[in-house]
């Protein structure tokens, strides 16, 4: 059969959202970002938002989130994303404003932009990618690196006596009570990919309806980083990440949304 | 007239009711002496009620000038001030701004340092302002006002110019100006910009994109040299035409002068009074006032170098400006410093002292 009889409407099952264009993306085979921009672009297009939606990019592999989903985005300074997000929603209350940061971005250089935000209650979403590794630098030790892990900046695997522990930031978000919705998701199954687009929803119509702030937690691959294939990268995780970074809602006190 | 409303209030006070009145949509700020009173007076006025201009406390001046960056690059009218500490914090984010081509205002009333210093008054933060206290080949246009009716009258014209050349602005003052209390008249209200104004105004700001553009982006990363290159030319290139343009400067008596003082803000005050006191005396002697620190009156000086037998360049810091001074001149007549340090205010008589000897 010809590709072009296959290539019908009729036949089409799976379509890359609108949003998301076609510029290759720079992020490794095998990462997670390229699910969760997907994600992001399905979920701002369902809500009808892609004319009002304002996007802010961090330091790190997802610094050029902006080249690849067509909304309109500002480049934060490393680690400072939700205070521009802050002033942004504040300026322009009926956009939709969210960061997308890493965990090198969110959970160290940033920490107090991010605690300040989320407990000033800011009407914004904060997707945390937490791959526990500096991916765009080429693999030092993140804030979020597991003890025993080795990168970079660990060569011998992170001790406690000189590196101290791996930061659950999104724990610590859920105590403050400016955060309306805390949750820790992941990308590496289809159900859990749907598990998170629903959060994502979840929290940007929060962030719509004025509740306050919420945090999408999604734990994360770094193959390269973590100098192994896709598909082992995700056993690891599965192994490693998710038994100190466990999955679930850590805080709801919003209504059912749709 | 209605809008013609003479007033006393500090030099911050000042900043603030300009802010309000010149249709500011925000102000991100972090308390530092001596300066707090332009977030308190803000946050007293309570501008959100009737204008709808935010305020903010921000948890840190890091935070603040990031905040002004989300707000610059989303079109909005936005400002944030701090005292030298505090700038120093800001510089990473200045830079960032002057990077990414956004308007905003940031005012700077310094105070002495190195380090945390002393709240005391001084002009020590010439180079920071003028120079680039962040990284990269990048200019701010910096005013320093020498009244508190400056204070206020320079906040609208910093947006003015910000707007126009999409740069951050600074006004550049200190804490005597900041601290004192003068009779001014508070500029008209002007209304804050609708949306579809700012949409208007401000094609390239990040404010939702519609479907008949493409993508706003507000960065100032660009991984291709060749490109980031031309960026710099063209950055270089749009300070070239402000250099060209936007120059402010004010004389004072120097008709008939043998000799000049070159001083800016609080510093310029001063050194009229040390004129009057050395006229007095026989000394003809008159004072050229950078009203614009960069651009810098660098013709200005030049010409001034080719009348006068000498120039003084009155500082409250160990000598910042008087590079300039000399470079404009090119050394052909002496230029020499006279300032005090640590948060001590010359006197007018230590002046005219410093001119006798420069004579």
């Amino acid at each position: 059969m010809d590709i072009k009889e296959i290539m019908q409407p009729e036949n089409l099952v799976y379509k890359k959202p609108e949003l998301l264009n076609d510029k290759n993306m720079h992020y490794c085979p095998g990462c997670s970002h390229g699910v969760v921009h997907k994600l992001v672009s399905e979920v701002i297009a369902d809500m009808k938002m892609e004319e009002k939606t304002i996007g802010v990019s961090p330091v790190g592999c997802a610094v050029f989130a902006y080249n690849y989903i067509d909304i309109d985005w500002e480049e934060a300074a490393h680690g400072r994303a939700p205070a521009l997000a802050s002033a942004i929603k504040r300026l322009w209350p009926d956009r939709l404003v969210f960061t997308y940061q890493g965990d090198g971005d969110l959970a160290c250089i940033g920490t107090a932009e991010t605690i300040h935000a989320l407990n000033r209650g800011e009407n914004i979403t904060i997707i945390f990618i937490n791959n526990a590794i500096y991916g765009m630098t080429g693999g030092q030790m993140a804030p979020t690196t597991l003890l025993g892990m080795k990168t970079a900046t660990c060569p011998y695997g992170r001790e406690v006596a000189l590196h101290g522990y791996p930061l659950k930031i999104t724990e610590v978000a859920a105590q403050l009570e400016g955060t309306c919705y805390v949750t820790r998701q992941s990308v590496h199954t289809v159900g859990a990919i749907n598990k998170a687009k629903k959060a994502l929803r979840k929290a940007f119509d929060n962030s719509m309806a004025g509740r306050g702030a919420s945090l999408v937690e999604i734990v994360s691959t770094c193959n390269s980083g973590w100098k192994m294939s896709p598909e082992k990268a995700n056993i690891w995780m599965t192994e490693n990440m998710f038994p100190y970074y466990q999955l679930g809602d850590l805080k709801d006190t919003t209504v059912e949304t749709k | 007239m209605a809008d013609q409303e003479v007033t006393l209030m500090k030099g911050n006070e000042a900043i603030a009711h300009a802010a309000i009145r010149c249709g500011c949509d925000g102000y991100f700020g972090y308390p530092i002496t001596p300066q707090s009173e332009v977030l308190e007076t803000l946050a007293e006025q309570k501008p959100w009620e009737t204008t709808g201009m935010v305020v903010l406390q921000a948890e840190s001046e890091v935070s603040s000038i990031n905040m002004v960056y989300g707000g610059a690059g989303c079109g909005k009218k936005v400002m944030t001030s701090s005292s030298s500490p505090g700038v120093s914090l800001m510089q990473e984010g200045i830079s960032y701004l002057a990077g990414a081509e956004l308007p905003c205002l940031v005012v700077n009333v310094s105070r002495g340092g190195p380090g945390l210093g002393t709240i005391q008054p001084s002009q020590a933060d010439y180079f920071q302002s003028c120079k680039g206290g962040g990284h990269g080949d990048y200019r701010l246009i910096v005013l320093a006002p020498s009244s508190v009716q400056e204070m206020a009258d320079f906040v609208d014209l910093a947006f003015e110019l910000a707007f126009k050349y999409r740069n951050p602005a600074m006004i550049l003052t200190d804490g005597v100006i900041g601290q004192m209390m003068e009779k001014i008249v508070l500029p008209p209200f002007k209304p804050r910009r609708t949306e579809e104004e700012i949409i208007k105004q401000c094609p390239w700001a990040a404010t939702g994109r519609l479907k008949t553009r493409k993508p706003n982006v507000i960065t100032s990363l660009e991984l291709d040299p060749s490109v980031m290159e031309e960026i710099n030319i063209r950055l270089q290139n749009k300070y070239k035409v402000i250099e060209e343009k936007e120059v402010r400067y004010e004389e004072f008596m120097l008709e008939d002068a043998e000799y000049a003082i070159v001083a800016f803000g609080s510093a310029a005050r001063i050194g009229k009074k040390a004129i009057e006191m050395a006229r007095a005396e026989g000394i003809k002697v008159g004072l050229l006032r950078p009203i614009t620190l960069w651009p810098f009156p660098t013709k200005e000086v030049a010409a001034l170098g080719k009348r006068v037998k000498g120039i003084l360049s009155l500082e409250i810091n160990a000598g910042q400006m008087v590079e300039d001074i000399r470079l404009a001149v090119e050394c052909k007549i002496p230029v020499e410093h006279y300032g005090r340090l640590g948060g001590i205010i010359p006197a007018p008589d230590e002046v005219v002292d410093a001119l006798k000897r420069m004579m």
